[in-house]
């Protein structure tokens, strides 16, 4: 008796893990799709198009003229001041989401308020830091 | 097999869909643009008012020759495009157009996180063809695009993240579900901001830097030619559906109208992304380009703290009605 009421608990959670992979297993599908049409258009354009290359043609283009060094030189990268500030405030949103679905359930009310002003505060903090910083403008 | 054949028509109207839409956005940009700037447009393809001009640009793509450069990565370098492409046709199949399980590719349990997760893959074709093309101007490029979508990435996930508070989910139709008219004025600063954000992760103009033009050729996909580049402009129209579908679904209330939300709600649907998108060419016709500094700037010091106070707004309000 008890095994079998053991399986009755356990069977609800099993049907919804099945549904839950169902819709992505319908993602994948589309997937295939896409890799599918992607695939026949360059294998069709493969049979349409002419294929006369010249070393001229398969030179890196640089307005006309023969290019310069190489393709990959070194610039300075000033977006890697964003990539660090994207990724602490992207981390910390992603946490967003489940908490926004229960927020306002009953008996939570008043205290995740609290919580979202904190969690706001922290977010504001460091903006108002990177600013201060003067990472947020260009020199 | 019933469902079997359920599930392949859903999929077979979503890639339908995913082929036909970005096209007549394209078209739709063809004349309007035209016609703000006191031009025809395309008149003569097809023959009616030029209406088969992109299928017509679409034999042309495949005729043209594939070029990859010789000093390009070239596996990454083939790739990219369908990278770019990808995500959106995946996006498309959670978006709700009307209600029940009818009216929408597959409910996605996650919708809101998925999408967004899904859509922000898209950006890795554009690096990749920056970064493989081994181009100066394609590698800036690239991480133009990257830069961008790190910096607008964030006030559209805070948006949506408020409209997930609100609705109590993060599922696409149990958003419009929950969706009442007075969310609209409500949730007005977090709906622009979304869209906004959106269309620099497009990299629409105004907010094209990543293309400029008359800086860089035309940044990422300066070495592309034909079907390659064909399929990078579909990515970019295909882009627009899903921005102005999702906009349209989080923010607009979707199927929700004045009347005839029972039967033809996914006419509401239709007609609110079709008004989003011209929004979108409009846009496009009278602003110019913001400059570099400037698109980091309006994110970070406006969009950011706009986003933030929207969830504080949400937050509060949802507390004190429930």
């Amino acid at each position: 008796m008890p095994q079998s009421s053991q399986a009755a608990l356990r069977e609800p959670t099993v049907v919804v893990a099945s549904d839950y992979f169902d819709s992505y297993a319908v993602v994948g599908l589309l997937a295939v799709i896409g890799v599918l049409f992607v695939a026949v258009a360059f294998g069709a354009g493969r049979l349409l198009r002419p294929v006369v290359p010249t070393p001229e043609k398969l030179l890196t283009y640089e307005c006309g003229v023969d290019p310069v060094g190489e393709g990959w030189a070194h610039t300075q990268v000033r977006y890697y001041v964003y990539a660090f500030l994207y990724v602490i405030f992207a981390v910390d949103s992603i946490f967003l989401f489940p908490w926004a679905t229960v927020f306002a359930a009953p008996g939570y009310g008043a205290a995740t308020l609290v919580e979202m002003f904190i969690f706001l505060g922290f977010l504001a903090v460091g903006l108002l830091y990177a600013y201060k910083k003067g990472v947020l403008t260009w020199t | 097999m019933n469902d079997a054949l359920d599930v392949a028509l859903r999929l077979l109207i979503v890639f339908v869909v995913f082929l036909t839409f970005p096209l007549i956005v394209g078209q739709a940009e063809h004349k309007v643009m035209a016609h703000m700037q006191g031009r025809l447009g395309p008149m003569y393809a097809g023959g009616f008012h030029g209406w088969a001009q992109l299928v017509a640009d679409g034999v042309k793509f495949a005729q043209k020759e594939d070029i990859v450069p010789a000093g390009a990565d070239r596996r990454i370098f083939q790739l990219a495009p369908a990278v770019a492409l990808l995500p959106y046709l995946l996006v498309l199949l959670a978006i709700p157009i009307g209600p029940g399980d009818g009216a929408v590719g597959e409910v996605v349990d996650a919708g809101v996180f998925f999408v967004l997760a899904v859509m922000g893959v898209g950006v890795l074709g554009s690096l990749m063809a920056g970064w493989a093309s081994a181009n100066k101007f394609s590698l800036l490029g690239g991480l133009r695009t990257a830069a961008q979508l790190l910096a607008y990435e964030l006030p559209m996930l805070l948006t949506a993240a408020s409209v997930a508070m609100a609705a109590g989910t993060v599922s696409l139709p149990g958003i419009v579900d929950a969706f009442e008219w007075w969310w609209l004025p409500w949730q007005i600063v977090g709906a622009i901001v979304f869209f906004i954000a959106g269309l620099a992760e497009l990299q629409r103009p105004p907010f094209d830097m990543p293309v400029a033009d008359s800086e860089i050729i035309f940044g990422a996909y300066t070495e592309y030619t034909g079907l390659r580049f064909a399929l990078f402009l579909l990515a970019e129209y295909a882009g627009i559906v899903v921005l102005c579908g999702l906009t349209t679904v989080l923010f607009l209330g979707g199927w929700h109208g004045p009347w005839g939300a029972d039967g033809l709600g996914w006419v509401w649907t239709l007609l609110k992304s079709a008004v989003l998108a011209f929004v979108v060419i409009w846009l496009r016709v009278t602003y110019p380009r913001l400059r570099e500094d400037q698109l980091q700037k309006l994110s970070w010091t406006l969009l950011v703290p706009l986003s933030l106070a929207q969830i504080a707004l949400t937050g509060v309000v949802k507390v004190v009605i429930s």
